[in-house]
C-alpha cells in the first residue's frame, strides 16, 4: 500500500535488510510532522540505500557515492523556505568516502538531516569492509573479523558541532527517532545500526546488533549541540566591480614613440607594486597604453619583488618581455632576480641603487642612491627619477597619481622632489 | 587602432572583468577554493556575488555548486588544474544531471603541481576527454579583455540554455595582468532569462521536447523533481540501458554538438590573397596578432584565425583552414593540442606548430615559423 510519501510497500530491498524499515519508518516521521512529500528534497547515493529514489513522492536528487551530503549541502545553501526538509541517505560506505562533507554540513550546522544507513560493510559491491565497519566485525574482506576500528561517526559529528545527532538500533519503530532528527533548527545526523542480510548475518552468525554495539564499545543514544542553526544570508550585493576602477584621463603628454618595456625589482615590503602601479597609471595620464604584471616568490612577504610594464603609444597586444629596453633595480634581492636578463641587455638603461655592485651589461647605466631616501621609498624614487631622466612622461604626472591614488598612503613626495632636485 | 573615449581609460585586469560580466549575466553564487593563479576570481567573486561560500576542497566546491543548481541558483567558480582535477568527477555529475553553471578554468604549467606562477595552455586536451563516454563538455577561450567581458557573458548563457556545466578557458597571463582598458567599448549584459517550466501537467525533468529540457527548482511544490546522475528514464528515474534511458544519454550528445552553432565564435581575420594562416587561441593569440600585423607591414599576405568556441569544435575552423595552403598553430604547450584536436595526432603536413613551455610565445617565434 502506498503512502503520501511512498508509492509503494513493495520496496526493492532484501528480505530483512534494515533499509526497508528505515524507509518506511522515516517517511512514517515525514508525515507525522505534518510534511508534504514535496516539502521534502531527498538525496541520495550510490549504494543499496539510493536505489529507494524510484519509490519516494518526494523530490528526489541521486547523486554520487558519498557525496549526498555535499550535494544535500549545496541544497540547504539555496533553499530559502525554512520549512523545506533537506534529507540525505547515506550508506556506511558513502559516509566513509565522503565524511568530510558529513563533518563540513555539521560544522556550519546546515538545516539538513542525514540518515546513515550503518550494516556495517559495503552491501553492493559484495560485503566489503567500510570504514564504519566495527572492529571483529567479519566482512567479505575479512572474514576473520575486521582487525582495525570503526569511526564513530556520532561523536565526530558532535564534536563537529552537530545540533543533534543519534545512534539507534534498526529494531522496531523508530519513527519517533527520526522526529527528532527532522525536527532540529540546524543539523541532525541519525545513525541506524543494522545488519546486512546478504552478507553480515551470514558471515557473523548469531551475532546479535546490541552485542556488536557494545562490544565496539559504541553507546546508542543521543547528543545535542545548543547552536545556532545555519541562516540564509543571500545579500543583494550591487558592488559592481567596474565602478571601484577609477577612471583615467590622459591630462599629461608623452614623448614616447615606441614600445617600450620596463623591469622594476626590489624587494619584497619595499613599495615595488606599488611604485609600478603609480608609474602606469602616470604613463596612462600621458595617454599611454599599459600593461603591468608582478612576480614574486610564493611567500609574498620575503625575498625579490619584480614588476614588468610595457607602455605604447600603440595599443599593446602582446606583453611578455624577456630582455627588457629599461631595468630600474633597487635592491640586492631586485639584482639577483634579474642579473641574466640584465647582462643580455646589449642597449637600452640601467638603473641602479649605488650600492649595488653593477652586473655586465650592454646598456647604459645609471647609478642613484636611491635607498638613501629609505628602503620603502626607493622603489618609488627610482620610478620618478627614470621619468626625469627619460623624459618619457613627465614626473609630474606620477606625483599627480599619487596625490589621486595613494593620498592615504602618505607617501614622501616632498623628500623625493627634494633629494631629486624637481 | 580604434579611437578611444580617454574618460574611461582605467588599469584593471581579466579577473574582473569576467566576474563583473558574469555577476550581470545572472550568475548568483560563487563557490570558492583557493588556488594559484585563480585567486583574483574568488576575491572578486566574493565581493561580487549574492551568495559567496569558502569550500573546504574542490570536490565540496562542484558538489556545493550542484546544489544550489538543483535550487535554481547559477552557480560559479574559479580554479586550475590541480583544483580541476577534483571536479572533473562532479562535472560529470553536473553534466548528466543537467545543471547549470561555469567553471573558469585557469590554465598554470603542469603536469601535476607543476609551476603555480607560470602560465601554459595543456588543459585542453584533458577538456576534450574528461567526459566519460567522450561527450563533450562546452568550453569557450578567452583571447582579450574584450573577451572576458562577452565571452563571460556567453558562458552564463549557454550553460542556463543548455543546462549545462561551462568551462570559461583562460591562463594565468590573462587574468593576472593589468592593463590599460577603455570600459568605454563595453556592452551592456542583461541577465539571462530563466525559463522555468509552467504547465500544469506532469513534469518530466528530462523530457526533452527539443534537446534541452525545461527546468524547474526542487524549491517549489507544484512537481515533483527527479533529478538524477545515474543512467535514468525522461522522468530521472534510474534505468540501467532502457531504449529510453540510452536515448536520453544520446540526446546529452547530441544537445551541445548540434547547439554549437548558435555559440560558435571566432575572430578570422582574412587578408585577399593570402596564403598562409596563423591560429592561435588564448593567451598566445596576442602574439599572433602582433606577428601577423608585422608581417603584414613588411607586405607579406597572411591571414589569422582565433578560435574561441574550442568545444564542441566548430566545423568552421577546418574549412576555414582548407583555404590556405600553410597554416601555423601557436599556443603554449609542446603537443599542439588545438592541432590534435582539429587533425587527430597525424597532422597534416602543411600545418605547423610553434610551441611553448614555461614561457609565452613570442611575435617572433610565429614569424619564423610562418617564414620557414
Amino acid at each position: 500500500m502506498s503512502t503520501q510519501f511512498l508509492n509503494t510497500s513493495s520496496l526493492p530491498y532484501c528480505k530483512g535488510c534494515g533499509h526497508d524499515m528505515i524507509a518506511k519508518h522515516s517517511t512514517k516521521a515525514m508525515e507525522s510532522l505534518g510534511l508534504s512529500a514535496l516539502d521534502v528534497v531527498m538525496i541520495t547515493d550510490i549504494g543499496c540505500h539510493g536505489i529507494i529514489d524510484k519509490c519516494l513522492n518526494t523530490h528526489t536528487v541521486h547523486g554520487l557515492h558519498g557525496r549526498s551530503p555535499a550535494l544535500g549541502a549545496g541544497i540547504s545553501f539555496g533553499i530559502e523556505n525554512p520549512d523545506k526538509k533537506v534529507v540525505v541517505f547515506i550508506g556506511d560506505g558513502g559516509a566513509t568516502i565522503g565524511l568530510q562533507h558529513i563533518m563540513e554540513a555539521a560544522r556550519l550546522n546546515l538545516n539538513m538531516t542525514i540518515v546513515l544507513h550503518n550494516n556495517m560493510l559495503y552491501g553492493m559491491t559484495g560485503g566489503q569492509t567500510s570504514g564504519l565497519t566495527p572492529k571483529g566485525f567479519a566482512t567479505t574482506t575479512s572474514y576473520d573479523g575486521n582487525p582495525l576500528s570503526g569511526y564513530d561517526i556520532c561523536a565526530l559529528a558532535h564534536t563537529a558541532g552537530a545540533a543533534h545527532v543519534s545512534r539507534v538500533l534498526g529494531v522496531g519503530d523508530i519513527s519517533e527517532k527520526f522526529v527528532n532528527a527532522f525536527k532540529t533548527d540546524g543539523f541532525s545526523l541519525i545513525e541506524v545500526i543494522e545488519i546486512c542480510p546478504s552478507y553480515g548475518v551470514k558471515l557473523n552468525p548469531k551475532r546479535k546488533l546490541t552485542e556488536i554495539v557494545e562490544s565496539s564499545g559504541r553507546e546508542i543514544g543521543e547528543w545535542t549541540n545548543q547552536r545556532p542553526a545555519y541562516k540564509f544570508t543571500q545579500t543583494q550585493k550591487t558592488n559592481d566591480l567596474l565602478s571601484k576602477v577609477s577612471t583615467i584621463k590622459a591630462d599629461f603628454k608623452h614623448n614616447l614613440k615606441e614600445p617600450l618595456s620596463v623591469v622594476l625589482s626590489g624587494s619584497a615590503g619595499e613599495g615595488v607594486q606599488l611604485a609600478a602601479a603609480m608609474l602606469s597609471k602616470a604613463a596612462m595620464r600621458s595617454g599611454l597604453d599599459v600593461t603591468q604584471k608582478g612576480s614574486y616568490p610564493v611567500t609574498v612577504g620575503v625575498g625579490f619583488s619584480t614588476a614588468e610594464l610595457n607602455l605604447s603609444p600603440e595599443k599593446i597586444n602582446f606583453h611578455g618581455i624577456n630582455i627588457p629596453d629599461v631595468a630600474i633595480i633597487t635592491s640586492t634581492d631586485g639584482l639577483n632576480h634579474n642579473k641574466k636578463r640584465i647582462g643580455h641587455m646589449q642597449k637600452g638603461v640601467l638603473y641602479i641603487d649605488s650600492s649595488l655592485e653593477v652586473p655586465d651589461t650592454g646598456a647604459e647605466v645609471i647609478k642613484y642612491d636611491f635607498r638613501s631616501l629609505g628602503a620603502k621609498n626607493a622603489a618609488l624614487a627610482s620610478i620618478v627619477l627614470f621619468a626625469v631622466k627619460s623624459q618619457i612622461i613627465n614626473h609630474e604626472s606620477i606625483f599627480k597619481t599619487i596625490e589621486e591614488e595613494a593620498a592615504g598612503k602618505k607617501l614622501p613626495v616632498d623628500k623625493i622632489k627634494k633629494t631629486l632636485g624637481i | 587602432m580604434q579611437e578611444k573615449n580617454k574618460e574611461q581609460q582605467v588599469l584593471i585586469d581579466g579577473s574582473r572583468l569576467i566576474i563583473e560580466s558574469m555577476a550581470r549575466a545572472g550568475a548568483d553564487a560563487f563557490i570558492g577554493y583557493p588556488i594559484t593563479p585563480a585567486n583574483l576570481l574568488y576575491a572578486y567573486g566574493s565581493q561580487r556575488m549574492s551568495i559567496m561560500l569558502p569550500a573546504p576542497d574542490e570536490i565540496t566546491t562542484l558538489q556545493w555548486m550542484s546544489g544550489l543548481a538543483v535550487t535554481g541558483k547559477i552557480p560559479i567558480t574559479a580554479t586550475s588544474f590541480p583544483g580541476f582535477a577534483l571536479m572533473v568527477e562532479t562535472i560529470n555529475m553536473a553534466y548528466m544531471m543537467e545543471l547549470p553553471m561555469v567553471i573558469i578554468l585557469v590554465q598554470r604549467l603542469g603536469p601535476a603541481t607543476g609551476t603555480a606562477t607560470c602560465g601554459a595552455q595543456g588543459d585542453l586536451l584533458l577538456l576534450k576527454g574528461m567526459m566519460s563516454g567522450g561527450h563533450p563538455l562546452p568550453v569557450l577561450a578567452t583571447s582579450n579583455f574584450e573577451d572576458c567581458w562577452k565571452l563571460s557573458e556567453k558562458a552564463v548563457n549557454m550553460a542556463v540554455e543548455l543546462r549545462t556545466p561551462v568551462v570559461l578557458l583562460t591562463s594565468k597571463e590573462e587574468v593576472m595582468t593589468q592593463k590599460s582598458f577603455n570600459m568605454g567599448l563595453l556592452d551592456d549584459i542583461k541577465p539571462v532569462e530563466r525559463k522555468f517550466y509552467n504547465k500544469d501537467c506532469d513534469y518530466k525533468p528530462y523530457g526533452a521536447e527539443g534537446l534541452v529540457p525545461d527546468f524547474l527548482p526542487v524549491t517549489q511544490n507544484k512537481h515533483q523533481v527527479r533529478i538524477n546522475a545515474s543512467t535514468h528514464d525522461q522522468r530521472g528515474i534510474l534505468q540501467h540501458s532502457s531504449d529510453e534511458a540510452l536515448n536520453n544519454t544520446r540526446r546529452l550528445e547530441n544537445k551541445v554538438n548540434e547547439s554549437v552553432k548558435d555559440y560558435n565564435y571566432y575572430e578570422h581575420d582574412h587578408q585577399e590573397g593570402a596564403q598562409d594562416l596563423v591560429i592561435s587561441y588564448g593567451i598566445s593569440s596576442a602574439a599572433a596578432i602582433d606577428a601577423v600585423d608585422r608581417m603584414r607591414k613588411q607586405g607579406r599576405k597572411i591571414s589569422l584565425l582565433i578560435p574561441k568556441t574550442l568545444i564542441p569544435t566548430p566545423v568552421e575552423y577546418k574549412k576555414i583552414i582548407k583555404k590556405y595552403s600553410k597554416t601555423v598553430i601557436a599556443e603554449e604547450n609542446i603537443n599542439n593540442q588545438l592541432g590534435q584536436l582539429l587533425f587527430g595526432v597525424e597532422r597534416p603536413e602543411n600545418i605547423r606548430f610553434v610551441e611553448g613551455l614555461g614561457k609565452m610565445i613570442t611575435p617572433e617565434e610565429i614569424l619564423k615559423e610562418v617564414e620557414k
